[in-house]
């Protein structure tokens, strides 16, 4: 076989490799979930397929996977159909760049890695937006207006936050940022409290989760963007959501907190170990605080984190010349 | 080596191609029966009155306004980020005057109640 042949299969393993990873991972995060409100809520939680319901969720896109796919009548066709398209697409091309390993990147380690972390997260957005005006329905434009202002309010203090992480490797690949914290000996989230706090909140808010979920508050939009899908499209836009938020704290366990490095067991379980720790403090803080208004939301980055995070990287800076 | 463009490229395409087969699958699993109640959009049991695409409201565009300014802000500070041991003070006393200024122009926002949502 020549040369570039396998290369390509290789990479066609590793997409595949991800893929499955990824449908685990829904299955699983969403599983956890529903236990873990479960608990808080003084509940039991799905406990019927298998043992402690662990069964439910494979059960559950079965379903999803034999449902009606309504179509609604008032959309647009074309954009209604390509929006989980466009939603799924950048989610996946997060884990190119994420390094698993010493030496080890999923896909390749881009130089300007930050950057492309930072463009292809954002760009969920559009195929948010797109939902929602394609859809034709008042609920669904309405929630995702709410998610374009939520994500033009913390998408800047979100980049800062970053930028203080560059600062302090000097580089914006992301396995040199990892390797950084292993040559000298301590993970960034100590310099870099302020930056990792700010970093942890924009997240939680760029994905509608925690107290920030008026993208779909349930109360009041119904479902949000998510309204007019049934069935699989939809099930594609949740598995979406949910990677987004596996990777959102895959990257800040790589940025603060060491990525792959840790003692004894492979690189890439710690990654996982950490990432799961992260999504598991995000579950709690959804399911203690209660919803914020959207006033409260934008006064929250423009008024307070925006002026912290620039002061913040401006004394960073200092303390590094 | 295909290079990491390459490859980026069997990503995306991966991407765009997994969703379509799982729609495409499952609609090979079942049939479709549309009628009229069921594809109306979903106003929680009520007829929907006129069209969804209406006008809205004109804080969502000066907050788009103000997000388009430290946009780009945020891509002139990428690079400085990177080589800030290297250039020294000179960059930073530099990047404290840029940052100044733009909070300036965040308190001047402030004051004219620009970031009011109400």
């Amino acid at each position: 076989m020549p040369g570039w042949l396998i290369d390509f299969l290789w990479v066609v393993v590793k997409v595949t490799l991800v893929i499955a990873f990824v449908g685990v991972n829904f299955i699983f995060m969403v599983w956890l979930e529903r236990k873990l409100s479960a608990k808080m809520q003084a509940r039991i939680g799905p406990n019927r397929v298998g043992p402690h319901g662990s069964l439910q969720l494979i059960a559950d896109a079965l379903k999803l996977f034999s449902k009606e796919d309504i179509k609604p009548a008032m959309a647009d066709p074309k954009v209604w159909a390509l929006a989980p398209v466009v939603m799924f697409a950048p989610a996946l091309l997060v884990f190119y760049v994420l390094p698993v390993g010493p030496n080890a990147v999923i896909g390749t380690d881009l130089n300007v890695g930050l950057l492309y972390l930072a463009a292809v997260s954002s760009f969920t957005l559009v195929g948010i937006f797109m939902a929602g005006w394609g859809s034709n329905s008042k609920y669904s434009l309405l929630g995702a207006m709410r998610a374009g202002a939520a994500l033009m309010a913390y998408e800047i203090p979100l980049v800062l936050s970053i930028l203080t992480v560059a600062m302090l490797a000097g580089t914006l690949s992301v396995q040199g940022i990892v390797q950084a914290q292993v040559d000298r000996g301590y993970y960034f989230v100590f310099p870099g409290i302020v930056a990792f706090i700010i970093y942890f909140i924009c997240v939680m808010a760029e994905l509608g989760r925690g107290p920030f979920d008026l993208v779909e508050a349930e109360h009041e939009l119904v479902m949000g963007y998510q309204t007019e899908y049934s069935g699989m499209r939809w099930g594609i836009m949740l598995m979406a959501e949910y990677t987004n938020q596996f990777t959102a704290a895959a990257i800040a366990a790589m940025l603060f907190l060491g990525g792959w490095d840790g003692p004894f067991l492979p690189g890439w379980l710690w990654l996982v170990i950490k990432a799961y720790a992260l999504v598991m403090v995000m579950m709690w803080v959804r399911w203690t605080l209660p919803r914020v208004r959207i006033d409260q939301l934008l006064d929250l980055s423009w008024k307070f984190l925006l002026p912290v995070s620039l002061l913040n990287l401006v004394v960073v800076a200092i303390f590094l010349v | 080596m295909l290079g990491p463009w390459v490859d980026l490229l069997v990503f995306l395409i991966a991407g765009l191609t997994f969703p379509v087969l799982n729609v495409v699958l499952s609609s090979l699993l079942r049939r479709d029966y549309p009628y009229p109640e069921k594809v109306m959009p979903y106003e929680s049991g009520e007829d929907p009155v006129g069209d969804a695409r209406v006008r809205f409201r004109v804080s969502y565009y000066v907050f788009a306004m103000l997000f388009v300014v430290f946009d780009v802000e945020t891509v002139f500070l990428y690079p400085w980020a990177v080589v800030l041991r290297e250039l020294g003070l000179f960059a930073l006393i530099e990047i404290i005057v840029f940052i100044g200024l733009l909070l300036v122009g965040l308190y001047y926002a402030y004051k004219k109640k620009v970031l009011r949502w109400v």
